[in-house]
């Protein structure tokens, strides 16, 4: 029998606020010595008072909007109960009833990255977003031995947790997913999302079921998941494991599975999931959170154009492969520089200008970064500016220089972000196009070799490039090459 | 009124160790609590929305995302049922419930 996977996504989010989400402590857990960014709000210390940071509503908004979800107008907090060493006061404040955000959706390209070659062929589907709601990450524990080490750092910080509906179908459609919200959440400045660091939390809950079926098998939770590889890798895992108990007339277990990574397979965490007893109830010490047109207003405008949408435009408008537009739209700080270089571009075909614009940071801007050790997101910070860029594509476009002397021109740039104009000029770099001067080098490089061009006229075509060759370094690079080629032509015809 | 059995359930939600004549002192203490609240359902509500909060205020937030030292991290420690300096120490945990 042929098996389809149904998978659920949770995933959590630590927003990227200066401080927590009930007090003013410092949020940046990260690399801090144990303990010192705490108070008695998020140590959970009787008669401390939480208050809201506006800051971190504003980012779960907009992550809300960028996933088309509904704003609750009202909201309010609830305490979820548990006990934990992690959890000072002995319940989490969180959302339950009223969610931030709910009924949304993220639209994702998934494409078939089985042979590990680009495809540029996808399918773009929708996974619907249940609900996003706003609650406080807990401390971090550390076992050793038969004690618990706690440090609340961590406690208090500001977390979305986002979940979907069981809309993902395959391994390749969640890895498609995770990585469109990571990028989602980039884009939007509000989290890091870096998995490694656990600023991006992922938990998958899975079913297999006969294809075509309209139930759902037993659910199976995987957890300990620290890349995006390792929940494409988890999942494909869990799905072969779960294939072959089925053929095999077993049942598959309601279990919670840990990823491990060094063996490359799942086991066991937790073998009966007992239904949680929360107790969830408003918490008192938290006022209701009323969300007006204005104020959502105010926040819907500081949601950017997303990448999925840019990559559409630019195919659309500037007639860009798939693969152009993703490399482009990858990080938000390349995309709207790629912008701004087709913005200060001169009228004309903006097709050919989009190509030359994508091209150029493609291959020079980003191996010059590269070299200089700056990240993708801080293309900003280079020497160069967008509109330097452009004047230099229009300055081949005019055939002023060509690619080569570009490239040259564009490293100078580079070092000490001077205008391409001025540099060309100071080097003097410009082509010579002058047909006259250009007609005499073709005659010299002729009469000087003289069996070459008996080779070129008896038939062998690819001696034209080495008489090509001589004449470009008789001058110095900067010869025009379509009139050199057009010249050698006319005096090599017998 | 609420059986032994229900009372130390309550108890272990609380982490409340309880003697024998603590919980049967108990299980009548809040029986009574819970037939006292139990009078609210006699009231019909089914047109009233949920109250999730009696306060008169609505939306009070810290502005500005600024931070503001907390303790010190001797004095954060210093209710710590046991600790080495750095971090709290407690008994081992593995499991939530």
């Amino acid at each position: 029998m042929e098996y389809e996977v149904v998978i659920g996504m949770e995933t959590h989010v630590e927003l990227d606020t200066h401080s927590k989400m009930f007090c003013a402590c410092s949020a940046r857990f990260f690399g801090a010595e144990p303990n010192v960014n705490v108070c008695p709000v998020c140590l959970g210390m009787p008669g401390a008072l939480p208050v809201i940071n506006r800051r971190a509503v504003e980012f779960a908004m907009m992550v809300g909007l960028a996933l088309n979800c509904q704003i609750a107008r009202h909201t309010f907090w609830e305490r979820k109960s548990y006990w934990y060493p992690d959890l000072p006061k002995g319940y989490q404040i969180s959302q339950y009833q009223r969610p931030l955000a709910y009924d949304g959706w993220l639209d994702v390209d998934v494409r078939d990255l089985s042979t590990g070659n680009w495809s540029e062929e996808s399918v773009r589907r929708r996974i619907r977003i249940r609900r996003a709601h706003l609650e406080e990450d807990t401390g971090k524990l550390t076992h050793v031995g038969d004690k618990s080490y706690v440090d609340y750092n961590r406690s208090g910080v500001p977390l979305l947790e986002i979940v979907t509906e069981p809309d993902i179908r395959s391994a390749d459609e969640a890895y498609a997913y995770l990585s469109a919200l990571q990028q989602l959440v980039r884009y939007l400045g509000v989290s890091t999302g870096d998995m490694e660091k656990g600023a991006m939390r992922c938990e998958p809950n899975m079913s297999l079921r006969p294809k075509g079926s309209a139930g759902f098998g037993v659910k199976v939770e995987i957890k300990n998941l620290n890349s995006l590889r390792a929940v494409r890798d988890a999942i494909a895992y869990e799905i072969r494991r779960q294939t072959a108990l089925l053929e095999r007339g077993e049942a598959v277990q309601q279990v919670t599975m840990g990823w491990d990574e060094s063996r490359g397979v799942t086991v066991v965490q937790r073998e009966k999931e007992s239904a949680h007893d929360y107790r969830y109830f408003p918490e008192p010490d938290l006022p209701p959170l009323e969300i007006d047109d204005a104020w959502l207003e105010d926040v819907r405008r500081r949601v950017p154009e997303l990448a999925l949408a840019r990559q559409d435009r630019y195919r659309r408008d500037f007639g860009l492969s798939a693969y152009d537009a993703v490399q482009l739209t990858s990080d938000r700080a390349i995309a709207d520089w790629f912008e701004q270089v087709i913005a200060a571009a001169p009228a004309g075909d903006l097709r050919a200008r989009a190509k030359a614009a994508a091209n150029w940071i493609q291959t020079e801007v980003f191996r010059l970064m590269k070299a200089n050790a700056i990240p993708n997101a801080e293309i900003a910070s280079i020497k160069p500016q967008p509109q330097q860029l452009a004047e230099l594509i229009g300055l081949v476009e005019q055939q002023v220089i060509n690619l080569n002397t570009a490239r040259q021109v564009f490293e100078e740039m580079f070092a000490t972000g001077a205008a391409p104009r001025a540099i060309v000029e100071a080097k003097g770099l410009a082509q010579v196009s002058d047909v006259d001067a250009l007609r005499q080098v073709v005659a010299e490089v002729i009469a000087a070799h003289p069996s070459q061009v008996q080779q070129y006229r008896s038939g062998q075509e690819k001696v034209f490039g080495f008489l090509v060759g001589q004449v470009m370094k008789a001058t110095k690079g900067k010869g025009n090459a379509q009139v050199i080629n057009r010249l050698l032509r006319e005096a090599l015809k017998p | 009124m609420l059986t032994v059995a229900e009372v130390e359930r309550i108890a272990w939600l609380a982490r409340l160790a309880l003697s024998e004549s603590e919980k049967a002192r108990y299980a009548s203490q809040l029986s009574a609590i819970l037939d006292y609240a139990a009078q609210l359902a006699e009231l019909d509500v089914e047109d009233i929305p949920p109250t999730a909060s009696v306060l008169a205020v609505h939306s009070v937030m810290r502005e500005g995302d600024e931070i503001v030292a907390g303790l010190p991290r001797a004095d954060a420690l210093r209710n710590a049922p046991d600790t080495d300096g750095v971090s709290f120490v407690v008994q081992a945990t593995f499991d939530d419930e």
